[in-house]
């Protein structure tokens, strides 16, 4: 039967593609994330020989100091500038959505920041930052300008959350237009910057219907900046004093360079686990409010 | 209802792209000036050079071997989109006609979107010693380890795709007596074309602009991409400024040249990315 015989040569040739497919996934996927597994219960510095620990580098893990400012300083990190991100291209979305003059120009200018390298901005920010920002603060009198925020303990990491924010809010900008292109132009022009009764206007009618859109960039913003590298590796490569170490750049440089590979395979994992559980409860949260509306 | 422009709205929006317009200015006017023009107030940094001269540029090539990195650059985004185009099509394909009738594929279908929260930081480690071991610590190695890591994403977007389009076709196909392997590459292929673009700028964004797998695994090869010889080459700028700066601009020259060029199909692919 002719029929059958096309079926069967449809299942096999799906056969034929997805085995390999999957094969290859495994390989560079799943086979690294399990022998990174085994790695973490070894004392292994990345080379010579290596003993097995147990789960030692687990227990050591929460009692490593540098480890847990290197969460510190993600979380802090990854949260502040996830809501500044979302509130600022919010904000953007909204006008870039208003009946403005040259619409698609501005949409164009407003994105050009992620498509440009984040190690490349950084090196540029690091600049301004070190030099332009301190010699402004100077001049203007302004005390707290006046000496570099990369050199600084305590004002690194805004350095990075502005550079961060720069670089993220042109996505999250261009994905809440998408979002207001599905509300019906009456309701978001009303909810467009008009005085007070448009705001108002504005959270009860239109961010309702956007709310689809404000998972989905809280979810990108969030996972984003807990992995952030380019950034640190560009700004400030963890200092001053390690209060800038992420936990990406953690793993790296203490794990590719520091003899810490067993060490840093269990905080790896460790990452991941946390990871896939923000994930999940961020999706859980996001969804029902969904459903409530 | 006569249409009236927000005029409040766009002065303010004009006035915002100071923003993302000074860090670039900025950069300009660093890469044109000799070092002796870099005093040590704003003006040092952000007036204009006595004269636009392009010999920072000349001179940063030479030092980072630019069109070197350059070119692997173009290289490992080409062969990564090609491969992604080639492979994630025909997955989507095979797994998403699949995916309502067969448990199996169900699963595998999860099992490779569920990748997508295995970020790269956590692999790194052992990745660099299974590409060690397999000789993969090069050019090919980067590739591969890319085709793999956009496979969850680009996987999703072509079976979403494959979703809104009628199997009629494909059938058709087969009643004029072609197999699977061509119905797919005459009807399905051709189909999915805007679906080829949203992956093609996806995944060409990321290989180009990425720093941390070539960093871990063509360290050492003498083999850079355009990021990687910036970082490099950052001891070698010293407090040299202005060459650092020409060549962070000839750094970026390129992919704004691509978003003036494709700005359409950029801005559509990451939409699509991020919201299906």
């Amino acid at each position: 039967m002719k029929q059958s015989r096309g079926a069967k040569d449809r299942k096999r040739t799906f056969l034929l593609i997805t085995i390999p497919v999957v094969a290859l996934f495994f390989c560079f996927n799943t086979l690294p994330l399990i022998r990174g597994f085994l790695y973490s219960f070894t004392n292994f510095k990345g080379y010579g020989s290596y003993d097995w620990v147990g789960l030692r580098n687990y227990a050591d893990l929460f009692g490593d100091l540098r480890v847990g400012k290197s969460y510190r300083f993600t979380f802090q990190y990854a949260v502040v500038s996830t809501i500044l991100t979302n509130i600022l291209s919010l904000l953007l979305a909204l006008g870039l959505s208003a009946r403005i003059k040259g619409k698609s120009i501005l949409r164009g200018i407003y994105f050009i920041p992620n498509v440009l390298g984040g190690l490349v901005v950084g090196y540029i920010f690091s600049f301004f930052f070190t030099y332009v920002l301190p010699a402004a603060g100077r001049a203007l009198g302004i005390g707290f300008l006046s000496s570099s925020f990369l050199s600084s303990t305590s004002k690194a990491w805004i350095a990075i959350v502005i550079v961060g924010c720069w670089q993220a809010t042109a996505l999250n900008t261009i994905i809440y237009i998408a979002g207001l292109q599905t509300v019906p132009e009456e309701v978001y022009e009303a909810g467009a910057i008009d005085g007070a009764g448009g705001w108002k206007r504005f959270w009860s009618l239109t961010f309702p219907l956007i709310i689809p859109f404000f998972s989905i960039n809280l979810v990108l913003c969030m996972k984003n900046f807990l992995m952030v590298f380019d950034q640190i590796i560009a700004l400030t490569r963890g200092g001053p004093s390690q209060s800038t170490e992420s936990i990406s750049y953690l793993i790296y440089n203490n794990g590719m360079s520091g003899g810490q590979f067993g060490f840093q395979s269990a905080n790896a994992f460790l990452f991941f686990v946390v990871i896939v559980t923000i994930s999940v409860f961020q999706m859980r949260i996001t969804g029902r409010k969904e459903e409530q509306l | 209802m006569r249409k009236t422009v927000n005029w409040t709205a766009t002065v303010l929006l004009l006035l915002g792209c100071t923003a993302i317009f000074f860090p670039l200015y900025m950069a300009v006017m660093i890469a044109f000036k000799q070092p002796a023009e870099m005093t040590n107030d704003i003006l040092g940094a952000l007036a204009l050079p006595a004269d636009w001269s392009l010999s920072n540029f000349a001179e940063a090539m030479r030092v980072t071997d630019f069109w070197h990195s350059f070119g692997n650059s173009l290289l490992l985004t080409v062969s990564t989109v090609l491969l992604a185009i080639f492979l994630h099509g025909l997955a989507g394909f095979a797994i998403g006609r699949s995916v309502g009738s067969s448990r199996i594929y169900t699963v595998i279908y999860l099992y490779i979107v569920s990748g997508m929260f295995v970020p790269f930081a956590i692999l790194m480690m052992p990745l660099v010693k299974q590409t060690a071991q397999l000789g993969m610590a090069n050019r090919l190695g980067v590739v591969a380890l890319y085709t793999v890591f956009f496979m969850p994403l680009n996987l999703m977007l072509y079976k979403g795709y494959l979703t809104n389009i009628p199997l009629a076709l494909e059938e058709a196909a087969r009643v004029d007596g072609a197999g699977t392997w061509k119905t797919y590459w005459s009807v399905v292929f051709p189909i999915m074309k805007p679906m080829h673009a949203t992956v093609a700028v996806l995944t060409a964004m990321s290989t180009w602009n990425d720093v941390m797998t070539p960093l871990v695994i063509l360290s050492g090869t003498g083999q850079n991409t355009l990021p990687l010889a910036q970082l490099n080459f950052q001891t070698q700028f010293g407090t040299n400024y202005n060459l650092a700066f020409a060549s962070y601009l000839l750094a970026l020259i390129p992919i704004l040249l691509f978003y003036l060029v494709c700005q359409k199909q950029i801005l559509n692919g990451v939409v699509n990315g991020a919201v299906k």
